[in-house]
């Protein structure tokens, strides 16, 4: 059953079944029932990460290397864990700016030029071609393998045969007929194809079937089990050695290093994995699935490839049979018709997915970024005056995609024997890695600018295709042997594998380390030598934050147009039905009854440009759209003008946006401040109204007896006596209350002065027992200290700290009894602190009362006997100071039982030690 | 001529100086500290005329007045209040609760003494207390 | 900003794991001839951390969430 003729109309069949597959998909689609919104399609669609260099190539990787077919995979899956940061922030932005491709993505960035779009074509043109060359070296030799059947045949020579005799050729045609009719049917405005996905999905579910299929035929059909795989190898020294193949021959750790850095750039970077995973994807969710499933899918698609080499080594002769081919040749070998077939299902699946994807991508980057710019941009074409540029559009892609194919198939022509698939892929790989350093520092470094990806992205090419490329000519006999083995002009220090002398390493390491180099220092270098315009800040602000976004980005056009000119203008390039159909449906959004009755105002004018956008590319919708708002021909000076005039608005706009955030930040602050006064103002009002009342009491007193001294001058001398030391004492407690009042307000306002120094409490509550014990003495009270002989240090204001003690020792004092008062003054280190104790025998406070009495104005006595004397402000100072230094000030209190003041004070930092030595002591 | 005059004041300088103005003008005068103190004198001094703090202790001046102002035997006893804060809400509570006439702290002596005088020269003053004054005698 | 979630942290965390994982010198311990039931060591070393790194993957994406 391995005749050409079925072979060819089982692959057509297959074919077929892939279009339905897509028909079905975009019929539902169309119903509004997606079913490529699904996490499990996401994430299989991911898999076309796998092209026939994995179900091919792998096999011949491990072969010659071992377990070195793997940092391919395993980078892949590294990113994939960082999925939910990196691709879903590209994925956000891309949503909101309507980003078509990777081109479009990285010339959004920079201030939407058209130039770094161009140039990010270019590279992803010349550096894929090789990638695209490998699938058809795959599908092509697989397929001459096969009519060889049942002999086993190497093929002939790319380049041996007449282009119209060359299997590949034919291949090249029907892929690019497949990537047309799956791509190129429709314009959509956001460029995604829900057919093609559910397609990639479906070849991805087959050509895992086909390679778990093979594996387990050849391990446990042909042989008994991997471990009888694995003990065979061991028998033969060639084998043996790859079982442990780091650091030896096959691969040095840094080589392995740098595959697993490159295939983690890949799985971003590589045109077709950004159309699936970034373009593509319908739902940011979906991202956290992919990101375990998509490495699990990658390590079941290559559990099975060393056990494939070994058994293929161990099968066929040395040299006979290309390690490549193992895959298909091995059941060939044993005639398994049905297994080889599947595998030549499962290979043409691996690499029609890829070449779809990724011409698809190719050519929509073509045409938005390379083609379209150019052509609006030369008079000549009067483009711009066009009706209808949508078939126009069309047909550019349809055009890239038989050129890209061309290409490939002259690569294959040129250098396709030259190397195995691995080494074509990998410098596809290293091409696409460039992109790396613009579009990270584009997604996380605001200050990147346009000069430093251009500079960036050049570098890294020039260097890539110096160290790569030309190699890979040279070694295809394409050009002189000696370019490459003495270097140009027969300067060895510019030989392209070993520039400025750094041999050792492999040739994809080699030319990674001195791109990434030459990148990254461009980048950067380039970055800050010149300053960003303005709509290139608007831009990079736009991508990095994008997660501080809430919805489209604003719109920027100043000038109004109207409804009919935007609608003939999306008509011309997405076609006049469609266009009627998505502003019909916009009107009825904005609750207009018709088209017409839309303004042409700058709502209006942004969504045209989005839908364009999603058609030619940022950079051109701009163009396109400038024309109509300004109604004057095109001129690329007009353009470049209104270009920058509408980037200075959209800065100016944006600095606008910015202030009035700022602006109603300051008005919440300014509302809670104002808050706060009210109740400041209220407290404040309190605090006057109290203040006045005690200070009315004693200028009563004063005023009454003044009075009266001078109205009755004939009191008798007693009594005078009497009334004027009533005065005196008033105006004494007036004072009092006066100072402490502004002592009070000081502290309070924090424009008291502090004296911080390191105190010994102990010193200070001698000396404050010392002082009051005049007062003592008179009221009939005795005091008694117990202080610890040597406490740690406090930092304090040592007058301050004195103003406490002494108001809570002259407390004491007052509430004790005369005659049997009693106060005893403590003093102890307490863990990091040092604490008085204060205790009287007094009258002591009820419970209620313990809170109340360090309130300002509070004092709580028995009036029935004697008014206290105090101001009311002493312990609401007290506390103040207490607190300013860190520590609390408290009372424990019985009533009839006598209270006790305590405070304490946090130790000095630096007396901590000496309090450890008083401790051990 | 001389009448019962209570005194309701917590701050004792002022209470000194309150008596001494009263016992000048030649009135009997009783005092209190706070607010119990003086009720009970209320009822076994009957007072032509009570000065009340408006901020006593235990029972302020406002209460003590409206007690006054309920009792029908006391009818005849005009009530004066002193303010320390002199705003209008005080005064207004104080008329509220009853209060003939009201001073604010810090006073002058003589226009206090000349308001207690006026207070006590009311020509209804006399008969209704004189005459229980008489029956109880 | 909004504050990273604690599965951010662990993400990322087990991204570094990976880095660990699959580089020199823990690569280095298993480069060895030795067989495990007779697989080579490197292999089944590969495999094994490759499956538990994308089984706590699926665990912490899709638990508890």
């Amino acid at each position: 059953m391995l005749q050409g003729w079925f072979v060819v109309t089982v692959s057509f069949a297959y074919i077929g079944l892939l279009f339905a597959v897509a028909w079905f998909a975009d019929r539902r689609a169309a119903q509004g029932r997606s079913i490529i919104s699904n996490a499990w399609v996401y994430s299989l669609s991911l898999a076309v990460y796998a092209t026939a260099w994995t179900f091919y190539g792998s096999v011949g990787r491990a072969a010659t290397d071992g377990v070195g077919f793997l940092p391919t995979y395993l980078g892949a899956t590294l990113t994939m864990l960082l999925g939910w940061f990196v691709l879903r922030k590209m994925v956000r932005i891309t949503r909101l700016n309507r980003i078509t491709s990777l081109a479009d993505f990285v010339a959004s960035r920079y201030g939407k030029s058209a130039l770094i779009g161009g140039v990010v074509t270019v590279i992803a043109v010349i550096g894929i071609l090789p990638y695209i060359s490998l699938q058809l070296k795959a599908v092509s030799t697989s397929f001459q393998i096969l009519l060889g059947y049942p002999a086993i045949a190497m093929p002939a020579k790319a380049g041996s045969l007449e282009v119209m005799q060359d299997t590949a050729f034919y291949v090249a045609l029907f892929m690019a007929l497949f990537a047309i009719a799956f791509g190129t049917r429709q314009l959509d405005a956001a460029e995604r194809h829900e057919g093609m996905v559910a397609a990639i999905a479906f070849e991805s579910l087959v050509k895992l079937v086909a390679f778990l299929g093979v594996g387990v035929y050849v391990a446990f059909f042909m042989y008994d089990g991997l471990g009888d795989i694995f003990a065979r190898a061991a028998g033969r020294p060639d084998l043996e050695v790859l079982m442990a193949p780091l650091g030896g021959a096959a691969g040095s750790y840094a080589n392995w290093v740098w595959l697993t850095i490159l295939s983690m750039f890949a799985i971003i970077f590589l045109p077709r994995q950004f159309q699936v995973a970034v373009i593509e994807n319908t739902d940011e969710r979906h991202l956290k699935r992919a990101a375990w499933l998509f490495p699990l899918y990658m390590l079941a698609i290559n559990v099975f490839v060393l056990p494939i080499a070994f058994g293929g080594a161990l099968h066929f002769p040395a040299g006979e049979v290309d390690a490549d081919t193992f895959v298909l040749t091995l059941p060939m070998a044993q005639k398994a018709e049905g297994v080889a077939l599947l595998v030549f299902i499962g290979g043409l699946s691996a690499a029609t997915g890829m070449v779809i994807v990724e011409t698809i991508a190719l050519s929509t980057m073509i045409c938005n970024d390379l083609v379209m710019p150019l052509l609006l941009r030369i008079r000549a074409f009067r483009l711009t005056e066009m009706r209808d540029l949508s078939s126009l559009l069309l047909d550019i892609r349809r055009a890239a995609i038989i050129a890209l194919l061309m290409g490939g198939y002259f690569y294959y022509l040129l250098a396709g024997e030259a190397y195995a698939l691995v080494s074509i892929g990998l410098i596809s790989f290293a091409a696409a890695a460039q992109f790396a350093p613009a579009v990270i520092g584009g997604l996380y470094w605001r200050g990147g600018t346009r000069t430093g990806a251009l500079a960036g992205l050049c570098a890294g090419f020039a260097v890539w295709a110096y160290t790569l490329l030309l190699p890979a000519f040279a070694k295809s006999g394409w050009l002189g042997v000696e370019f490459v083995e003495r270097g140009p002009f027969g300067i060895e220090l510019l030989r392209p594998t070993q520039l400025f002398g750094l041999a050792g390493l492999d040739q994809i390491t080699h030319a990674m380390i001195w791109s990434m180099i030459a990148n990254v220092g461009a980048y950067l270098v380039g970055s800050v030598i010149r300053r960003q315009s303005a709509a290139e800040h608007v831009q990079a602000t736009l991508f990095v934050d994008v997660y501080q976004q809430t919805g489209e980005p604003g719109s920027s056009w100043r000038g109004a147009t109207s409804a009919s000119a935007l609608q003939t203008l999306v008509g011309r390039f997405l076609g006049p039905a469609r266009a009627v159909e998505l502003f019909t449906a916009y009107a009825r959004l904005r609750g207009a009854k018709s088209v017409d009755e839309l303004e042409g105002d700058r709502d209006l004018v942004r969504f045209a440009e989005l839908q364009l956008a999603g058609t030619i590319g940022a950079a051109s919708a701009r163009t396109m759209v400038a024309t109509v708002a300004q109604e004057e021909p095109l001129g690329l000076e007009e353009v470049m003008t209104i270009i920058d005039e509408a980037s200075q608005v959209i800065a100016y706009s944006h600095r606008l946006e910015e202030q009035q955030q700022e602006l109603e930040a300051a008005t919440q602050e300014l509302k809670a401040a104002n808050e706060r006064l009210k109740e400041l103002d209220r407290l404040k009002d309190d605090f006057i109204s109290t203040v006045t009342h005690e200070l009315r009491t004693p200028l009563t007193s004063i005023r009454a007896f003044s009075e009266i001294l001078h109205d009755n001058p004939d009191l008798d001398p007693a009594e005078r006596q009497r009334f004027l030391g009533l005065v005196i004492r008033e105006s004494e407690r007036l004072t009092r209350l006066i100072n402490q009042v502004l002592d009070l307000a000081k502290i309070e306002s924090g424009l008291a002065e502090w004296r911080t120094a390191e105190l010994d409490l102990r010193e200070i509550a001698l000396e404050a027992v010392n002082a009051t014990s005049a007062i003592f003495k008179s009221r009939g009270v005795t005091v008694e200290t117990r202080l610890a002989p040597r406490v740690p240090l406090v930092l304090a204001d040592r007058d301050r700290l004195m103003q406490v003690l002494l108001n809570l020792l002259s407390n004491a004092a007052k509430f004790c009894t005369p005659g049997t008062g009693r106060v005893v003054v403590r003093l102890e280190a307490d863990g990091g602190a040092v604490r008085v104790d204060v205790q009287d025998n007094g009258v002591g406070i009820s419970r209620e009362n313990q809170a109340l009495i360090f309130e300002k104005f509070r004092q709580v006595g028995d009036t029935l006997t004697d008014k206290p004397s105090g101001t009311g402000l002493g312990l609401a100072i007290c506390r103040r100071i207490v607190g300013h230094f860190g520590g609390r000030l408290w009372v424990e209190s019985e009533p009839g039982r006598g209270s006790v003041f305590s405070f304490d004070l946090p130790v000095a930092a630096g007396a901590r030690g000496a309090e450890r030595l008083v401790a051990n002591a | 001529m001389a009448r019962r005059v209570l005194i309701a004041e917590d701050e004792p300088s002022i209470l000194a100086s309150l008596e001494f103005l009263m016992r000048k003008a030649g009135h009997e005068t009783r005092s209190a500290a706070d607010g119990e103190e003086a009720l009970g004198l209320v009822a076994t001094f009957r007072p032509h005329l009570a000065i009340l703090d408006i901020m006593l202790p235990r029972r302020s001046g406002l209460e003590l007045c409206r007690i006054i102002r309920a009792d029908p035997s006391l009818a005849g006893t005009r009530v004066l209040m002193l303010t320390a804060k002199g705003g209008s809400r005080d005064i207004d509570r104080g008329v509220e609760a009853g209060a003939d006439d009201y001073v604010t702290k810090p006073f002058a002596t003589q226009d206090l003494v000349a308001r207690v005088q006026a207070l006590l020269a009311d020509p209804f003053l006399r008969p209704a207390l004189d005459a229980r004054r008489g029956e109880g005698a | 900003m909004r504050k990273p979630s604690l599965r951010a942290y662990r993400i990322v965390s087990l991204f570094l794991l990976g880095c660990l994982l699959f580089n020199y010198p823990v690569l280095a311990v298993f480069n060895v001839g030795a067989t495990a039931a007779g697989i080579p060591v490197l292999y089944v070393y590969l495999f094994v951390a490759w499956g538990l790194l994308i089984a706590l993957a699926a665990a912490i994406i899709e638990g508890g969430s």
